[in-house]
């Protein structure tokens, strides 16, 4: 295994400072804003991001975690024998009705994910507009699904693994780019 | 005991707490605790079984099993197929494995099946391809009351381990008490057992847990008591004088449950007879979860079904 990395702890603060500014500066009014993170490390750094939305503006925007496992579409049929998703808390603290919702991901890669979260927002209510927060962007699209604020770009080929470590779950924090590397 | 949940139930079925580790019921467990919110949620549906089938095959009177496992399959947009047995060929002589070949020839995915046989469930399991579910067979099983139960009591008190539960009743008609018994004492917690003589089956107290023929010696102390019901169709011979007698010997009373703990939950898999097995005052009582054990029973089953869904073969890597 060869990892190289693209972000580190320092990295990964002002990629969420600009997002956080970018962020601030699209929805205009910030007490409709509402950040809502995609299990497991879009929770995170969806706190992280609150609070320096918070900074910037004097107020603090809700925080919720979503859980996908059971909209995704490659359990069931389509993966007949793969186990089940670990089931994690869903918990949105205030209603998503009329908010501008910002989902928030460590990684946008085919954007099966990112349908998935939509789909489960969806059933909470009806949000006046969802928009998409990830800290890394590494193409190979298979629906389309783009982000409005990405931390960072990263070209990759399908056979690399990109790896986002947050000190709120990990004993490092930065973005790898990880290879199987053959011998 | 502190167990590692395992990321996946191995069987393809679950027709009992016997074949289950102390990893896959704590795994049970935890996606129950999730599959609670759902039910919490302006749309009170996910799309995680589209597409599946489940047969509901219940050849025996259930209403609260039987409309927990429909209100899970469509939680998770299952199709539901209910049979019963009064207004099927089984009224015609068509044998249990025949019917279950001819639903199968439908391609379902689930069969949930109670049967007056223990056994009955396993033997379909062992022939068909659909994952079979056991809503109880005869005096054997009963594991997803036995889960709900566990399910309730964690949510209640954080843990199964180091807890006292008593069990006191009808034990020799009662599939609830051997699920319960396997459950709790696998997941490290203190099971007694009591009821009149009459009605404890040979062989209870090898299956690890204290038997006893008062209900006093029973619930001292306890940290939670459920309660059986009396089964009044099943009884063959009276195995107690009268009604009136059990309630004065074995009830549940205000002053009987003066003698376990003071937090002590109180349970019943339902139906109740009041007066009979248990007080209206203790029923209706602070301490009683009884309702709540049909609200967690919904979880529960959307859960194993949930599991089940997975596949059973060899994990893939992902």
């Amino acid at each position: 295994m060869r990892r190289v990395q693209v972000l580190d702890a320092r990295g990964v603060a002002r990629a969420l400072e600009r997002m956080a500014a970018e962020l601030v500066e699209s929805v205009g009014d910030e007490k409709l804003l509402y950040l809502v993170g995609v299990q497991t490390r879009g929770v995170p750094l969806a706190r992280r991001l609150a609070e320096l939305v918070a900074d910037a503006t004097g107020h603090e925007p809700p925080v919720g975690a979503l859980d996908i496992s059971l909209y995704r579409d490659d359990v069931g049929p389509w993966r007949a024998a793969h186990q089940q998703p670990v089931l994690r808390d869903t918990e949105l603290p205030a209603a998503i009705d009329n908010k501008v919702i910002c989902l928030v991901d460590d990684v946008l890669y085919t954007g099966r994910t990112v349908r998935a979260a939509l789909d489960t927002l969806m059933d909470y209510g009806r949000p006046r507009a969802i928009r998409l927060a990830v800290l890394v962007d590494r193409g190979h699209r298979e629906l389309p699904v783009a982000a409005d604020f990405v931390g960072r770009t990263v070209p990759t080929s399908r056979e690399e693994d990109v790896q986002v470590r947050l000190k709120e779950s990990d004993e490092e924090e930065g973005v790898w780019i990880a290879r199987e590397v053959e011998g | 005991m502190s167990v590692a949940a395992a990321p996946r139930l191995r069987g393809k079925d679950l027709v009992g707490i016997d074949p289950l580790s102390p990893g896959e019921i704590q795994l049970i467990l935890d996606t129950s605790v999730q599959m609670r919110e759902i039910a919490e949620r302006p749309i009170k549906k996910v799309p995680a079984l589209r597409g599946k089938t489940v047969v509901n095959l219940f050849f025996e009177a259930s209403t609260r099993t039987r409309f927990s496992f429909e209100v899970a399959e469509k939680r998770l947009s299952a199709d539901s197929l209910n049979f019963s047995a009064t207004t099927s060929s089984v009224s015609k002589g068509e044998t249990l494995i025949d019917t279950a070949m001819n639903l199968e020839a439908m391609q379902p995915d689930f069969i949930v099946i109670r049967h007056a046989y223990a056994g009955a469930p396993h033997q379909l399991a062992r022939i068909l391809r659909s994952s079979v579910i056991n809503a109880g067979d005869g005096a054997h099983e009963h594991p997803t009351q036995a889960l709900l139960d566990a399910l309730t009591i964690r949510l209640k008190r954080g843990t199964l381990e180091g807890l006292t539960v008593a069990i006191v009743g009808d034990l020799q008609h009662s599939r609830v008490v051997r699920s319960n018994v396997l459950l709790l004492s696998r997941m490290g917690a203190k099971v007694r057992v009591a009821g009149p003589p009459s009605l404890i089956p040979i062989g209870m107290d090898q299956m690890g847990c204290e038997v006893h023929t008062r209900i006093e010696d029973a619930i001292a102390g306890a940290d939670v008591v459920m309660m059986l019901r009396i089964q009044l169709e099943r009884q063959g011979r009276m195995n107690f004088p009268t009604v009136r007698e059990y309630y004065d010997f074995f009830a549940l009373t205000p002053e009987r449950l003066k003698l376990a703990r003071k937090d002590c939950l109180v349970m019943h898999p339902g139906p109740m007879n009041r007066g009979v097995e248990i007080d209206s005052r203790v029923a209706d009582g602070p301490q009683s979860v009884i309702l709540e054990q049909v609200t967690n029973g919904v979880a529960v089953r959307m859960a194993v079904l949930y599991l089940l869904a997975g596949g059973h073969g060899e994990p893939t890597a992902d």
